[in-house]
């Protein structure tokens, strides 16, 4: 149970369209990351498939029947909001059990769920403490909690990381990644983090400006991107872009290198590009040379942490030339 | 205010106001007490002195002094299950998204901006007057008797018109509240499978519970002391179904010239507005710890 899939859902706020057209099969048991930049229309998408917004016209499938028009309590979907949500007048123990009670489950089954939602989530020790008692870290699992006990066909989340600090967020990238190895129930995330979307997905969406942009597995958007934006928002640092004559001799209107396909050299080359390192991030494993290179402008180079290139040194850089990415005017990969 | 230079500072620079709005409220109270103490009455201007705890068994001796007491509490507790009730609804409409909602907002609160006594002769004269009352108008387009208000329901017409002067205020507050409830959580609870009464119950109310509290307390404050609604009405009348302890006070101490019994009649009103608020607080101040 838990497939969706969507056709030509569109939607528009008056004037304003949000989503010009859009469709997706998500298969049962995935966990599909929807990522793009702010404003792109993709917590929209969410909100259409849980149901709390209308779509404009298209139509949306759960499990092969028509939920379009169905109020979001009739589609079986359980969503994690970013702000978590929860009802700061309950105890966790009634945050949680509150949609079965709403479902009017009697009340050893509620117990039963609610001890199993705990003791999955580490939270039996928190169960008679009000929500502003608890932790970033804990509010989330006890929003998380709320969704498992439905027994969901799916799960959305919507930013649900947003709030927490960068440790705390890698605990819970691994938390939802290893339930999501449990449930095998079908997952919605939204994120605007594409490290996030690159270490939690089974298949990326990725969404620009209300379209698909490209929908696969992360290495397949790492490795053959269907376009400059793919290209340039997966991966990061980002992808160093040529545009004009350089580019020309590979045939192509714009080329993209990545980061980490260059190799470095003191000394010039044929094919190589001179430049000026400016700022050196170390990084300790890595570090980032950014290369003010002759007549193409500033680029990112990732190299081994034990380079010892400082500000202003001379540097001759050389793309792996199997690892360049082709782009026509257009913007598609060629 | 750390250390002890800017503390005694502050004490300085606060001690005039302080010093005035305890002129304010002493001055007055010790002299009501005073009064009420002594044979002062403007009818026989002859009887003065000490009157020990006359005044005071005069006051709450007479039986009309119970029946102001309950007519006290009956109007409180009337407009405040008039406007809680009546403003929780007003204000789950207001915050529909409507047609011209910053209008409708202005018409709801106007009937606030209407002074008592206006408000009172609108309602006597233009809606509960027998003859010639939108009322009267009203029961007979039915064909029925007009009801004579204040006569028959002097303190019920009372409440409605206090009610309706105190019922924007409610609705304010309690829009206010409604409208800081996080949309997140109406969405988290509609996604839950709770449906518009669930909802209502279970997040918006417990939501509400603080300004519904707020509002009871300040409603009481001021529904105590109600007089001019009173004045320009039933005048405390028929007998006094419709006089409450404010009125009852003005009634002895000015109607009848007894300042001596009225000021008593002023500090017993005091001590049962004290009473008043310590249940009160009791009851549902516990709401307000945050």
């Amino acid at each position: 149970m838990g497939s969706i899939s969507l056709s030509h859902v569109k939607k528009s706020f008056g004037e304003v369209q949000i989503i010009p057209d859009i469709s997706l099969d998500i298969k049962e048991g995935e966990f599909v990351v929807f990522v793009g930049p702010s404003g792109c229309g993709k917590s929209t998408l969410l909100r259409l498939i849980a149901g709390l917004e209308d779509t404009t016209s298209g139509t949306i499938l759960l499990d092969g029947v028509d939920m379009t028009k169905a109020p979001p309590a009739r589609r079986g979907l359980a969503m994690v909001f970013q702000s978590y949500a929860l009802y700061p007048h309950m105890t966790v123990r009634d945050n949680i059990a509150f949609p079965l009670k709403m479902a009017k489950a009697p009340k050893e089954v509620i117990d039963q769920k609610v001890e199993y939602a705990a003791r999955t989530l580490n939270l039996s020790s928190y169960l008679d403490r009000r929500p502003r008692a608890l932790s970033g870290g804990q509010r989330q699992r006890v929003a998380i909690g709320r969704a498992i006990v439905r027994e969901p066909k799916a799960f959305l989340f919507d930013e649900p990381l947003s709030n927490l600090d960068a440790a705390l967020r890698v605990n819970m990238r691994l938390e939802i990644t290893e339930l999501h190895q449990q449930l095998k129930t079908t997952m919605i995330y939204v994120t605007h983090d594409q490290v996030e979307a690159m270490t939690m997905a089974d298949r990326i969406v990725v969404l620009n400006a209300g379209r698909v942009e490209q929908f696969g597995s992360p290495l397949d958007l790492y490795k053959k991107p269907a376009n400059r934006f793919v290209a340039g928002f997966i991966g990061s640092p980002r992808m160093n872009f040529v545009d004009g004559p350089e580019a020309a001799r590979y045939n192509a209107s714009s080329i993209g290198v990545r980061p980490e396909h260059f190799t470095l050299a003191t000394s010039p080359a044929a094919g190589t590009w001179k430049g000026k390192v400016g700022v050196a991030e170390q990084l300790g494993s890595d570090t980032f040379l950014h290369v003010h290179v002759d007549g193409l402008g500033l680029m990112t180079i990732r190299t081994d942490g034990d380079q010892t290139f400082s500000h202003g040194d001379d540097v001759y850089l050389t793309p792996d030339p199997a690892r360049i990415y082709r782009f026509d005017a257009a913007g598609l990969a060629l | 205010m750390a250390t002890a230079q800017t503390r005694t500072l502050s004490r300085i620079m606060m001690a005039p106001a302080v010093i005035v709005l305890l002129i304010w409220m002493i001055v007055p109270l010790v002299m009501t007490l005073w009064f009420s103490f002594q044979n002062y009455s403007l009818i026989n201007p002859m009887m003065t002195g000490f009157a020990g705890w006359a005044n005071y068994v005069y006051v709450i001796g007479d039986p009309s002094f119970i029946q102001s007491l309950v007519n006290t509490l009956i109007l409180v507790g009337g407009v405040l299950l008039i406007t809680i009730i009546g403003g929780t609804m007003l204000a789950l409409l207001l915050d529909q998204p409507i047609w011209g909602q910053g209008v409708l907002r202005i018409i709801v609160i106007s009937p606030f901006f209407v002074m008592p006594p206006v408000a009172a002769l609108i309602w006597k004269n233009g809606f509960m007057h027998p003859g010639y009352g939108m009322l009267a108008h009203l029961w007979e387009f039915f064909g029925l008797q007009p009801i004579d208000w204040f006569n028959q329901y002097p303190l019920f017409s009372v409440i409605v018109i206090v009610a309706w002067q105190w019922l924007p205020f409610a609705t304010l507050i309690l829009l206010t509240a409604l409208q800081s409830l996080s949309e997140e959580q109406r969405e988290a609870a509609e996604m839950d499978g709770a449906n518009a009464i669930n909802r209502f119950y279970y997040i918006i109310m417990p939501h509400m519970a603080r300004a519904i509290t707020i509002v009871i307390l300040i409603q009481t404050i001021f529904l105590l002391g109600i007089f001019a609604e009173i004045r320009v009405t039933t005048g405390g009348g028929p007998g006094y179904a419709s006089t409450n302890i404010a009125f009852l006070v003005f009634r002895t101490g000015i109607l009848s010239n007894d300042i001596g019994a009225g000021s008593a009649g002023g500090v017993v009103a005091v001590v049962i507005a004290n009473i008043v608020a310590i249940f009160l607080m009791r009851a549902v101040g516990k709401n307000l710890d945050a």
